[in-house]
């Protein structure tokens, strides 16, 4: 497997509830949370120490973007150092409150639907070959991502029009209106076309996927960027076609999601009707043989086997197995649980609290994390990988020189400007270092 | 009774073995530990989730995003 560059944006669900008699806008708790992740700065943008970047975006979200990563494994372990350091802010901020007597509780959610049916996205990128035809890629990509949810949704409940609630395999799923395109907030597609590469423009291409959920479960954050990686290099290596293009994909993404039983068909443009179980199944049989011809690695073979044993424990519907691995049979199975404990039915509001809960960043309060430290779900990362990664960038990609000469600038109070290929140090002699190439790790003499 | 000593009064009901019954010792055994542990968890859940559930939902929104 080439090496190829990778990193997930995330932006996060915000909610302060002021409970108290003193008056405390939600706007000025945000501006606390960025203080708590870059101290002495007010800036609501800034790269930090570890290569990411924490900002707020579209809709008062906070968002934080992975550094550059050249391995699967490094994007799940910085995307959870992300959720890492805005837990911390936010017990920072909540001290902070508590210190100024303002009664309040600060939530932030890594989840993508809130209860009045909006949607922010979780962003996948990937820089791919620039000698790829985009129609080429985009068509082949398309059943792939309609059913990638199958390991990588994170389950969740929805409202219908008629009131009614049901569980659903990837919210997002429900937000997705087009094929491809380039709009993000309106008529969100499977593709976006934004195309900035922070790189050689001659050479590469941005990929920039917005349909897929963003993951508390590490092995289903895994899964969604390990299984992209290799079926995007068998497309730039030839393989693939879009003989599996869908009839109508917008309407099987949403079919999938809604059928927690993985039995629904979907028709493809040949007339054939299939699972999205049987389309992923194809795509990991193209890769196999990619792989089996091209030569294999250890990390190439780990991800492959990942990908059949969950669909394999899925078309069984080993429930026990998957509620420890995959992010919508964990909350699946715990949302039926909760509700048959309660004598419930879906509607009942603490079912909808625990779907929101799953996604809080809190170390206590947070679900998932609750079943992390309780030893309920299988990891791919280390606890002292992600506490690392909180402040160490990774060391393979041009990451490493962000994240050093940001540390240095700060211990030495210097002034800068820094973005993903270059740093000026506002100082005089104002310095300019420049980091084109994003697969270069080393200080260019 | 509460919410909880129900719960726990069923789990001991349905914890017991019969005598009768034609499933392995070793898999009863097995089932019963993954229900301990399933409502051990169901417990812990119940201590941190928010009480308020409905007015958190009605105030959860957000402007949309990306």
């Amino acid at each position: 497997m080439h090496r190829r560059i990778m990193g997930l944006e995330s932006e996060y669900g915000f909610l302060f509830t002021n409970t108290g008699d003193r008056i405390f806008p939600p706007e000025r708790a945000l501006e606390y949370l960025f203080q708590g992740i870059m101290q002495n700065s007010w800036s609501r943008d800034a790269f930090l120490p570890n290569g990411g970047r924490i900002y707020q975006d579209t809709g008062s979200h906070p968002e934080y973007s992975t550094p550059e990563c050249d391995r699967v494994r490094d994007v799940v372990i910085h995307d959870k150092a992300g959720e890492q350091i805005l837990s911390r802010a936010v017990e920072a901020v909540t001290h902070q409150l508590e210190a100024e007597g303002i009664d309040g509780h600060l939530y932030v959610l890594k989840n993508n639907t809130d209860s009045a049916g909006n949607s922010y996205g979780c962003h996948e990128n990937y820089l791919i070959d620039r000698n790829v035809t985009f129609w080429r890629l985009s068509r082949t990509l398309i059943p792939f991502f309609v059913s990638r949810q199958i390991l990588s949704g994170a389950g969740g409940l929805v409202r219908m029009a008629d009131e009614s609630v049901r569980f659903v395999i990837s919210p997002r799923s429900l937000h997705i209106r087009e094929k491809i395109s380039c709009s993000t907030t309106s008529s969100r597609p499977i593709i976006n076309t934004r195309d900035e590469p922070h790189s050689d423009p001659q050479k590469y291409r941005r990929l920039h996927i917005i349909v897929g959920d963003s993951n508390m479960s590490e092995i289903s954050d895994f899964l969604k960027v390990g299984t992209t990686a290799l079926v995007l290099e068998v497309i730039e290596g030839g393989g693939l076609h879009d003989r599996m293009s869908l009839e109508d994909p917008i309407r099987a993404i949403r079919e999938i999601s809604e059928d927690p039983t993985l039995s629904v068909r979907v028709r493809l443009e040949s007339g054939q009707e299939l699972t999205a179980l049987e389309i992923q199944e194809a795509y990991l049989e193209a890769c196999r043989d990619f792989f089996h011809k091209e030569g294999t690695t250890p990390a190439v073979r780990d991800m492959l086997d990942l990908w059949e044993k969950i669909l394999t424990d899925l078309a069984h519907w080993d429930e026990e197995v998957l509620g420890r691995e995959i992010d919508w049979v964990i909350k699946w199975r715990l949302l039926s649980r909760y509700r048959d404990r309660r004598h419930g039915s879906w509607e009942d509001p603490a079912l909808a609290m625990l779907d929101y809960q799953y996604h809080d960043v809190h170390e206590k309060k947070g679900l998932y994390n609750l079943l992390r430290v309780s030893g309920c779900v299988d990891r791919i990362a280390g606890d002292s990988e992600i506490l690392s990664a909180m402040e160490k960038p990774p060391q393979t990609t041009r990451a490493r020189l962000r994240g050093a000469h940001i540390r240095e600038a700060m211990e030495h109070h210097r002034s800068y400007t820094v973005d993903w290929t270059y740093m000026r140090l506002n100082d005089p002699p104002q310095e300019t270092l420049h980091w084109a190439d994003p697969f270069n790790a080393a200080e260019i003499p | 009774m509460s919410q909880k000593e129900k719960e726990s009064r069923k789990r001991d009901e349905s914890g017991d073995p019969t005598p009768e019954s034609e499933v392995p010792a070793g898999a009863q055994e097995r089932a019963k530990k993954v229900q301990e542990e399933a409502d051990d968890i169901l417990d812990k859940i119940d201590e941190v989730l928010e009480k308020n559930a409905a007015s958190f939902v009605k105030s959860f929104i957000q402007k949309g995003g990306q």
